[in-house]
């Protein structure tokens, strides 16, 4: 019986997309549109297939980037999250530069990154790091703080040491936000890494958006944003993977729908 | 393992709200539990029992008075004395056998030398066999022995109870009570053990102190006389029925009850 429901619910999402593309096909067919305006998805995907060496090649110069940056900012955000939460003077130091920088929409910083630090790797490192940092930070400090007092009382009548207070018991509660954090953060570092691109590079998808574009290769541009989005999808189904691994104990509250 | 005795004297705990406003949670109590003791503190909610256990745990200080264990002013938790709070405080992300071996690892002493009497723990609270499991796993109740459990691994002389049972449904507390006691007779520790049930203060203790509301004060203490070891018939003695309706007697001339 649930079989059958999950077997029609998958079915039905399968059909909604597949009458989307095929009304997609139909309609520029029908309308006469130019495919430099917008392609059929045939086409896009006979590109996509055709040029795949070229879009295997920029997409790893891409993923080098994000994940370049998205660690970075994992390697500050959640150090600086630890000492915001130990430390009184260091949080209102550190909040007084997140809080403002946080208001700048770090895309505006873009040009200015690249001013500093030229084409390479490091200034995309740079900017995906910028956009992905805020929210590793926030959810982690969120996260050390979750722990409840009881469990801070059971630690110190236990005369655990600070070490092993971080370690054995606020960690481990703030594991689950800051999963939270990193999900958020990875698909910031795809935007930040793409921007960067934008502004200047000689390589990467975001580059070859820029010159399809300037070609008119319109195709091309579609199959370079569906594999800037697959490459989205597949950094975080790989986050999902290794938060289930990193807590198997986990089992996040599946409430009712409403109205379900 | 033996009990050891406590000593509260005139012990007075005075809060500070966030708004400035002082609570006075404790008023000058007095308080002697005896080696190998089971005591009870029983009183209606905001009378300050859980207080008086933070302040034995040496979690919390004194705002005046002084608390003696084992004849040694106390100043900080002693490794001697294990709480169980009122919610099971598991660590989700250990085992059932981690979370009871956790005062071992935090203690840094043999975890071989432990094991075993961590499976007769659990033997002892009938969780034989899930061991490896994670708490999600379990029942509220099921829960609550582990955590019991963790507190008995060391085999304190001094265990500290507080409201453990409050979480649980009437019929799982009701056989947590005869657990407990049954380990208890065992182990012999001294307990303090706060509730507001008043069958559950009877069934348990030694003796039963009675706390008034804010702020919080002795206003009797009673000894219980009922045989050991303890059971299902102990609630049938007519012994237990008049202690209980005393104490109600008690609670109706403070008002917490009416009549």
């Amino acid at each position: 019986m649930r079989a059958w429901r999950w077997l029609a619910e998958q079915a039905l999402v399968g059909g909604i997309v597949v009458a989307v593309f095929l009304g997609w096909e139909l309609g520029v067919a029908a309308l006469r549109v130019p495919p430099f305006i917008l392609p059929p998805p045939s086409q896009i995907v006979r590109h996509l297939i055709s040029a795949r060496g070229l879009l295997l090649e920029h997409t790893w110069v891409t993923v080098t980037e994000v994940l370049a940056g998205f660690g970075l900012a994992v390697a500050v955000g959640v150090p600086l999250a630890v000492g915001i939460v130990y430390s009184r003077i260091f949080e209102k130091v550190a909040y007084t530069f997140i809080v403002p920088l946080q208001t700048i929409p770090k895309v505006a910083l873009a040009p200015l990154v690249v001013l500093w630090f030229g084409y390479g790797l490091l200034p995309k490192m740079l900017v995906a790091c910028l956009i992905a940092f805020f929210p590793i930070v926030i959810a982690s400090v969120v996260g050390f703080r979750t722990i409840e007092q009881e469990m801070l009382y059971l630690a110190r009548s236990l005369d655990a040491s600070e070490s092993q207070m971080f370690l054995k018991f606020r960690l481990p509660c703030a594991l689950p936000s800051i999963f939270g954090g990193l999900k958020v953060g990875i698909g910031q570092a795809v935007i930040g890494a793409v921007v960067g691109e934008f502004i200047a590079a000689e390589r990467g998808l975001g580059y070859l958006q820029i010159v399809s574009s300037s070609r008119l290769e319109t195709s091309l541009l579609f199959g370079a944003v569906a594999v800037i989005s697959m490459v989205g999808l597949g950094l975080f189904s790989l986050l999902v993977v290794l938060e289930r691994l990193a807590m198997p104990w986990y089992q996040p509250a599946h409430p009712e729908r409403p109205g379900a | 393992m033996t009990g050891v005795d406590v000593q509260a004297r005139d012990v007075s705990k005075t809060y500070v709200t966030k708004r400035g406003e002082p609570v006075h949670a404790l008023d000058r109590v007095s308080l002697e539990i005896a080696p190998g003791e089971f005591v009870s503190v029983l009183g209606p909610s905001g009378c300050g029992k859980s207080t008086i256990l933070m302040l034995v745990a040496g979690l919390i200080h004194p705002s005046a008075g002084e608390i003696r264990v084992g004849g040694e002013p106390l100043r900080r938790p002693r490794a001697d004395a294990s709480i169980v709070f009122q919610r099971d405080v598991l660590l989700d992300w250990r085992s059932v056998l981690d979370n009871v071996l956790l005062p071992v690892e935090i203690k840094r002493l043999d975890r071989g030398r432990y094991r075993a009497r961590a499976g007769e723990l659990l033997k002892l609270v009938g969780l034989t066999g899930f061991e490896s499991k994670y708490p999600s796993e379990l029942s509220g109740g099921m829960r609550q022995r582990v955590a019991i459990c963790r507190a008995l691994i060391q085999e304190p002389r001094l265990l500290l109870m507080d409201e453990p049972f409050g979480a649980l449904d009437a019929l799982t507390r009701e056989q947590m009570s005869l657990d407990l006691q049954r380990i208890w007779n065992a182990a012999r520790n001294s307990v303090v053990f706060i509730t507001h049930s008043i069958e559950e203060a009877v069934f348990l203790s030694d003796r039963v102190v009675v706390m008034s509301p804010r702020p919080g004060r002795i206003i009797e203490t009673l000894p219980v006389a009922l045989s050991r070891p303890r059971g299902a018939h102990t609630r049938t003695e007519p012994g237990f029925a008049a202690l209980v309706e005393r104490i109600r007697d008690v609670f109706r001339t403070q008002g917490v009850l009416s009549s």
